[in-house]
């Protein structure tokens, strides 16, 4: 089990720059999501780490030490592939078993260690049978099998459940988190998959273009975003974001109206945008923000209801004892301590007492 | 897509499939009378071989196959009398022609040949080959695309266009007539296939099974071995294949560069001659031979020839 670090990390392809002076700590046993969009460098990131790829510049370090340049297979990693990359010509015992071949363990040992691995997978049933015809689930048990049978100092995750039909994704997610927990090593999972995040992470650096935007726990990440970026990023249905104007520390202008905001730590710029969560969005009669129901989407117990305004389309989350019809005009009203202001130019975070609240400035 | 249209394309009808059955047969037939002319030949006497109208039935004779292996003398009905009787069934085959054993021709020899620069350019050509298209497929070479037109170049000209040069370079490098010399100029000829057609198969297996290994605590070259031959088998049978029938087919070459030493079987069977006349049986006799090795070599690796030539073609 260790630590990873990483600084100052930048990989270059040609002109291509696909990580940019990347720093980051991931702690011991901690299970640590990048997340981002397709060519964020996040997998680069990723095979940097396990020594796929060399990076241009920078540092990587495995348990204190510096690995930067090092082999991959002289790093103690394990690493799980978004299709498996199960070898075809082995049955699954022979998968599992291949990396403990490569150290010279002897053959006993191999045995019960390969068994051990498929206990804990539940997938012992399996092992003499050959990859080609099993489900995408044991697929992707086989390839956790061959990860955690050598016991190594972290393990790398390429978006290992990417390959999955989404019913049997949400079941491998609780199978991820439940085996993490019981080995409790070091694990950093690429994704571009937020729900996925969410639920698994113990902390997650969102990136983009090259760059960690922000490397927080799920819950920091979901209410305090830093960015419009990570905050449109993160969330489902997403946060909803209306052209605004500084009005005082405690309030903005969003179209005709006047909308109360945690008080604002800076001077606010002239052109803002407010950012609420659906939930954080309640109707109301006597609001002063007004708009017209655009959209209503029964989600079971709750339902989303888009509103279109003059200062942009809001959504938001209620409980379906609600009534709104197609075209009504309704008033909106944000909660107070969980609005976020936004710096329009730079897409920044404006800070506030709901940033100072969690000890982030 | 109603479901008539979609039945007609998966499972053809009987009349259509009648009418396949007849043109494959009918192909078939057209592509093996040759062949088959050629082993009912070579189990034909001298006379029956050239007899016209052609036999089809007749009573099946070992001459031919005895012929190509011995040198035979004409000797007097006197000596004849003389000898003491056959020790083998092929003494008295003989002998029943008037003549007796001289002594092993050399077709032995020429088919081992074969078997040596054959196999043995095959070999060269698909290991060189194969360490070749993983570089290409796998590492940034530099000038990539350039040394890859450059290596199929090499087979921009027919191959006995320079034959003269060739034949000048070998008698000043003395490897004129020697096995070494073939199984390197058929090497050569074959070495921009097998890169060519081996890259292709290469590009197909995906990265991930090396860098799982790579990760998993194995070199460059154990991965390559461990994980990437076992899955290129195919394309390496399939590629074998092709370099086999042209290094053993092979007859301009061999004919210009070997002789005594290092002839192969293409350009001797011609020189089997009878007594009046081509031995026919004999030639036949020993082109039947010549048709086995690549046969069996085609059928042992026939579940991969196919997979090999289709590979590629559907994405999975």
């Amino acid at each position: 089990m260790a630590e990873i670090r990483i600084a100052h990390l930048h990989k270059r392809f040609g002109e291509f720059v696909a990580v940019r002076d990347t720093t980051l700590t991931v702690a011991d046993g901690e299970f640590f999501v990048l997340l981002g969009p397709s060519g964020c460098g996040k997998t680069t990131t990723l095979r940097m780490i396990a020594g796929l790829e060399l990076p241009t510049s920078g540092e990587i370090r495995l348990a204190g030490e510096d690995v930067t340049f090092r082999r991959a297979r002289d790093r103690d990693i394990a690493f799980v592939f978004q299709l498996f990359a199960l070898y075809p010509h082995m049955n699954v015992r022979r998968n599992i078993a291949f990396p403990l071949l490569a150290q010279g363990l002897p053959r006993a040992e191999v045995r019960a260690r390969v068994v051990e691995a498929a206990r804990l997978l539940r997938i012992e049933h399996l092992l003499d049978r050959p990859v080609g015809g099993l489900s995408g689930g044991d697929r992707q048990r086989v390839a956790l099998g061959r990860a955690i049978v050598r016991r190594p100092a972290a393990f790398l995750m390429d978006e290992p459940l990417g390959a999955l039909d989404a019913e049997f994704r949400a079941l491998m997610c609780e199978e991820l988190r439940l085996l993490h927990q019981r080995i409790g090593a070091t694990t950093v999972y690429v994704t571009h998959d937020q729900l996925e995040a969410m639920a698994m992470a113990d902390r997650i650096a969102v990136m983009d273009k090259g760059v960690v935007l922000q490397c927080d726990r799920p819950a920091e990440i979901y209410h305090r975003p830093r960015s419009i970026f990570v905050a449109d990023f993160i969330g489902s249905p997403a946060m909803s974001f209306l052209d605004a104007r500084p009005a005082g520390p405690t309030a903005a202008r969003v179209g005709e109206a006047t909308v109360a905001v945690p008080r604002l730590q800076e001077e606010p710029p002239p052109e803002l945008v407010l950012g609420i969560r659906p939930e954080h969005l309640r109707l109301a009669d006597s609001a002063p923000l007004r708009g017209v129901v655009a959209g209503v989407e029964y989600m079971g117990a709750r339902q989303v209801v888009t509103v279109d305004t003059a200062a942009g389309r809001a959504r938001l989350r209620c409980g379906n004892e609600v009534k709104v019809g197609f075209g009504e005009r309704v008033g909106l009203l944000p909660d107070p301590t969980r609005a976020i202001l936004f710096d329009r130019a730079s897409g920044r975070a404006l800070r506030s007492e709901l940033f100072a609240a969690a000890g982030h400035g | 897509m109603s479901p008539d249209t979609a039945r007609s394309v998966v499972e053809p009808g009987a009349t259509a499939k009648l009418l396949a059955a007849v043109l494959v047969a009918a192909y078939a037939l057209v592509a093996l009378i040759p062949i088959v002319w050629i082993v009912l030949t070579s189990f034909k006497t001298p006379s029956a071989a050239i007899a016209y109208p052609p036999s089809v039935l007749f009573s099946p004779s070992l001459e031919g196959y005895v012929n190509v292996f011995t040198q035979r003398t004409r000797q007097t009905p006197e000596y004849m009398a003389s000898l003491p009787p056959p020790e083998t069934w092929y003494d008295a085959l003989v002998r029943s022609r008037n003549m007796v054993i001289a002594g092993p021709s050399r077709f032995a020899e020429r088919y081992w040949n074969s078997i040596i620069i054959g196999f043995g350019s095959t070999f060269l050509a698909v290991f060189l080959g194969t360490l070749a298209a993983y570089a290409f497929s796998r590492f940034r070479v530099p000038l990539k695309d350039d040394l890859l037109f450059f290596i199929l170049s090499t087979r921009m000209m027919p191959p006995i266009a320079v034959a003269i040069p060739i034949f000048l370079m070998y008698r000043t490098l003395g490897l004129s007539d020697t096995h070494l010399g073939m199984i390197l100029l058929y090497t050569a000829v074959n070495l921009s296939l097998s890169v060519w057609l081996l890259k292709g198969f290469m590009d197909e297996i995906p990265r991930e099974y090396e860098e799982a290994a790579l990760v998993d605590g194995y070199s460059r070259f154990q991965a390559f071995l461990k994980v990437v031959l076992p899955q290129a088998v195919t394309g390496i049978a399939a590629t074998a294949i092709f370099c086999l029938i042209f290094a053993w087919n092979e007859y301009a070459f061999a004919l210009l560069l070997t002789s005594g030493n290092a002839q192969t079987a293409p350009p001797f069977i011609p020189t089997i001659i009878g007594e009046g006349g081509l031995d026919w049986p004999a030639v036949a006799a020993g082109t039947t031979m010549f048709l086995v090795p690549i046969l069996v070599f085609t059928v042992l690796l026939r579940r991969h020839l196919l997979r090999g030539i289709t590979f590629g073609a559907v994405r999975k």
